[in-house]
């Protein structure tokens, strides 16, 4: 009888329940309800139970950095390119060696081999950072690389997210290996100069901001303006309309794309598991997934994409920046001190 | 008998206080660790930032004291010292706006007052305008007016309570003495709840202090950010710890303050003294009436009406896109009601037992370890839940055996240790003041008849705590299905709450479809609010 309660009690409180196929624990930073679908195809196919916290980047990898060697942690899944460096710097992840992986995602979309021979960190699918704007005010070539949104000709037109938030911050991190410090903070300066707000909102706010008249040019992720082109609210879908789109830098060193990926966890004690799972998650349906359902870019090369927001929005294709992701990762204190300096909120 | 447990009470006292002001601990032992990093990091923000945040949280908390006093007491002192039509629903329905998370009401007034939204869509058609119509609802004014909204129940409920129990026979007395009814009111009536003011605003600022949700999707730059950036984006939780001790020491001002109100309190009698029917409300009639209703219903529409409708309008424009997942709105709608209810009952039996032994031990000590426990309330989750990893990571770290850092996560152990650790503050507060109006005289008399320690609590405290028991277990209840930072990062695998998805949703700027589980929210949050509005009525 004792025994008996003690086991209720115990199902009742981890909330962990085993099943046939053995189970699989993730920490998801995926905030993306489309999600849904890849975790139960994954347990249809293979029997995996799959038990899931889905929290922030940042909220992850402090419980993990405290849970030590303690962490049921199997599968660790971010968004955004400065986090997985800095859980790979931190030691929080598994270096593994998969061939299935290494051949499907391109080596700068995945950590630099440890020196054990495995991968930290894998990118599972990519999103470029583009500008949107109003069309009846704004000339395409005002706008058609990042330097131009600080220009004197954009004053009073530009919107933008708080810039402290991960997206931003990759995006000026970057900013600073291609323009060095000096030139990044003139030009933080400037976006500052032509904002028609102080930051507030998400990417859509900032799209929607552009469509309604409020601002002339706004930045944001490429799979917002994407959501609102396939939207069945016809509002939502008027508003993707009425504003064009630019990846900028096409003529130099290309637009800014920042990935979501994943590892496995550094004390998972269900190896064999989490690299089914992320090996599942490179698979063409997994990465046809990213592209319907998500509206990302597949990191698999050669699949045929049929989403018709992202092939709208590019022609067919575009050049993205090429540059570490580790970079990225330690501009960040610095960038966030430009910010401050300069007024960026 | 008694007197052997004494030392083990004693202990266990100790050991729990401990428990709860451990996160508060690490924020202060952090400045132990003070290094170069940290230090240089400190002083770039004091150099360029930290002036503004300071003066962004003092603003908001200015408005913010204005908005919830004035609210508050007038709303309190019409349902309570006046009738006028509809006082009895109006009663209950000015406590609606507790069940509304104040970032949801930010969604909701953002999407309908912004540039783009319908209102100004509508005036520039109207008028022929260009351009803005209104100012920028996100801003610290923006800002001011939700917490206003959604915190001056905290002043009403407290106000109320102060007035329904005491003011009706004094008030009875100054007008047969003679006193005209505003000397009634400016001279017997507000003095009366001042404590209650007092106790009421500290809460409500409190709870702005620690928000995150609207200062962060408004845009507005509190001392709260500066600690969120410190941590998240320097990556140093150290400086994040270090600021927070700042925040610390506004939150031991203001407490301090609202005991000083407490114990000002001490000059009532026990008894609750609503029961003297010869003290009667002045009736309101015509337009007076009109007036009192007015100025009642317009915090409930503003609060609750309106920000629900908003809600179901944002729904019923996404609804046509989505599946809306039933089963699993029952599963995320029964893990917030338990997870705050058995918070909400632990945190009212630890407040009874806490400040039942500060009755009896009323050392220094005791009263200083309550004060400790009770700072928690106005801790940013977020500082909350690095109190809690930082020291337990160690642990772990040191021995690794003990799986300390298993427990905290993968159980509902480090969750609801979390909650208490913010939210005994609130029973505190409410279950403290109710003993306050105790009179210790009571404690001799029953004594003297032989009746002392246990059993002294259960026969003749408890029986004249029911009110603010209630009244404790409902706002724990409440504030822990609304607490989002710590559920977010400290929750078991599969728990989803109420409050983490229409977070999800929102985060990933689907509004519409947040209106689903933020609507959730409110609705789980009426049946406890209803059920406290019943029983303070039948008390009366």
């Amino acid at each position: 009888m004792r025994h008996w309660s003690w086991a209720i009690v115990w199902g009742l409180m981890s909330g962990v329940a085993m099943a046939q196929g053995g189970v699989l624990n993730l920490y998801s930073a995926r905030h993306y309800p489309t999600d849904e679908a890849l975790y139960s195809d994954f347990s249809k196919a293979t029997g995996i139970k799959i038990n899931r916290v889905d929290s922030d980047d940042a909220g992850i990898l402090a419980r993990l950095k405290s849970e030590g060697s303690a962490s049921p942690a199997d599968v660790i899944l971010l968004v955004d390119a400065a986090r997985l460096w800095k859980g790979e710097v931190d030691g929080l992840f598994m270096p593994v060696q998969s061939k299935i992986l290494e051949s499907a995602v391109p080596a700068q979309l995945r950590a630099k081999p440890a020196d054990t021979g495995g991968t930290a960190w894998f990118g599972l699918s990519t999103r470029a950072r583009v500008v949107v704007y109003d069309k009846l005010k704004v000339a395409r070539q005002e706008v058609d690389t990042y330097e131009k949104l600080a220009e004197p000709q954009n004053k009073g037109r530009l919107c933008i997210r708080s810039g402290s938030h991960p997206y931003n911050l990759s995006l000026f991190g970057a900013m600073t290996e291609h323009l060095g410090p000096v030139k990044t903070e003139l030009w933080l300066k400037g976006l500052v100069d032509n904002m028609v707000r102080s930051p507030k909102g998400g990417d859509t706010d900032q799209i929607k901001a552009v469509a309604s008249g409020e601002c002339a040019v706004a930045v944001t992720n490429t799979y917002y303006l994407a959501r609102l082109m396939r939207s069945s609210n016809p509002a939502e879908k008027a508003m993707a309309e009425q504003v064009g789109v630019v990846f900028p830098n096409q003529s130099s060193w290309g637009t800014h794309i920042n990935v979501a990926g994943g590892a496995v966890a550094r004390y998972s004690k269900n190896n064999d598991n989490a690299l089914k799972f992320l090996e599942y998650l490179v698979s063409p349906e997994a990465q046809n997934h990213f592209a319907n359902g998500n509206n990302e870019w597949p990191v698999v090369q050669g699949l045929k994409l049929d989403n018709p927001a992202l092939k709208a929005m590019t022609g067919g294709s575009f050049k993205s920046e090429l540059i570490p992701i580790s970079a990225v990762g330690m501009n960040q204190i610095k960038v966030q001190q430009m910010m401050d300096r300069v007024g960026f909120k | 008998m008694m007197r052997l447990f004494r030392p083990l009470f004693r202990l266990s006292l100790w050991i729990v206080t401990f428990l709860l002001a451990m996160p508060v601990l690490t924020v202060l032992l952090s400045w132990l660790q003070w290094n170069g990093v940290s230090a240089q990091i400190l002083w770039e923000m004091s150099q360029n930032v930290l002036p503004e945040y300071v003066r962004t949280s003092v603003l908001l908390c200015a408005g913010v004291s204005l908005g919830v006093i004035s609210i508050g007491v007038v709303s309190a002192a019409l349902v309570t010292l006046f009738d006028f039509p509809l006082r009895r629903t109006l009663e209950w329905a000015l406590l609606l706006p507790l069940a509304m998370p104040a970032y949801v009401v930010a969604y909701a007034y953002t999407d309908f007052l912004q540039f783009g939204g319908p209102v100004q869509n509508t005036l520039r058609e109207w008028m022929g305008l260009q351009g803005r119509v209104l100012p920028e609802v996100r801003s610290v004014w923006g800002a001011v007016c939700v917490f206003s909204l959604v915190l001056y129940p905290y002043v009403y409920l407290l106000v109320r309570a102060a007035m329904a129990e005491r003011a009706h026979h004094l008030m009875e007395a100054a007008r047969l003495l003679g006193a005209p009814l505003h000397r009634r009111i400016l001279s017997v009536a507000l003095p009366l709840a001042r404590p209650a003011i007092a106790a009421g605003t500290a809460l409500a600022l409190m709870e702005t202090l620690a928000d995150f949700g609207v200062a962060s999707y408004f845009g507005v730059q509190t001392f709260t950010a500066g600690i969120y950036k410190a941590w998240l984006v320097m990556d140093n939780r150290i400086a994040a710890a270090q600021l927070a001790t700042g925040l610390l020491l506004a939150v031991t001002v203001l407490v301090s303050l609202e005991q000083r109100a407490q114990s000002r309190l001490r000059f009532a009698t026990g008894r609750s003294d609503a029961q003297s029917t010869e003290a009667r409300a002045h009736t309101l009639k015509g337009w007076h009436g009109l007036l009192a209703f007015g100025l009642c219903f317009v915090p409930v529409l503003l609060g609750f009406v309106l920000p629900v409708l908003l809600l179901c309008r944002a729904l019923l424009e996404s609804v046509q896109s989505m599946a809306v997942p039933w089963v699993r709105f029952v599963h995320w709608s029964l893990n917030s009601i338990v997870l705050g209810g058995v918070t909400a009952l632990l945190a009212v039996g630890l407040a009874l037992w806490l400040s039942s032994q500060a009755r009896f031990n009323g050392t220094a000590l005791t009263r200083g370890l309550l004060r400790t426990v009770g700072l928690g309330y106005a801790v940013p989750g977020a500082v909350i839940v690095v109190g809690l990893l930082l020291p337990l990571g160690w642990l772990q770290s040191v021995w690794p055996q003990s799986g300390a850092g298993y427990w905290l996560t993968a159980t509902v152990l480090g969750l609801v240790w979390a909650y208490m650790v913010r939210f005994v503050a609130v029973a505190l507060q409410s279950v403290g003041s109710g003993y306050a109006r105790i009179p210790s005289t009571l404690d001799e008399s029953a004594r003297l008849l032989g009746v002392s320690g246990w059993r002294l609590v259960t026969t003749v405290h408890a029986p004249l705590l029911r009110k603010p028991v209630a009244v404790a277990l409902l706002l724990v209840l409440v504030d822990v299905m609304k607490e989002l930072p710590a559920t977010l990062v400290l929750r078991p695998f599969n728990t989803d709450t109420l409050a983490v998805m229409a977070y999800q949703l929102a985060r990933d700027e689907r509004l519409g479809e947040a209106a689903l589980p933020s609507l959730a929210l409110v609705v789980a949050g009426l049946l406890p609010v209803i059920l406290l509005s019943r029983t303070l009525g039948r008390e009366k």
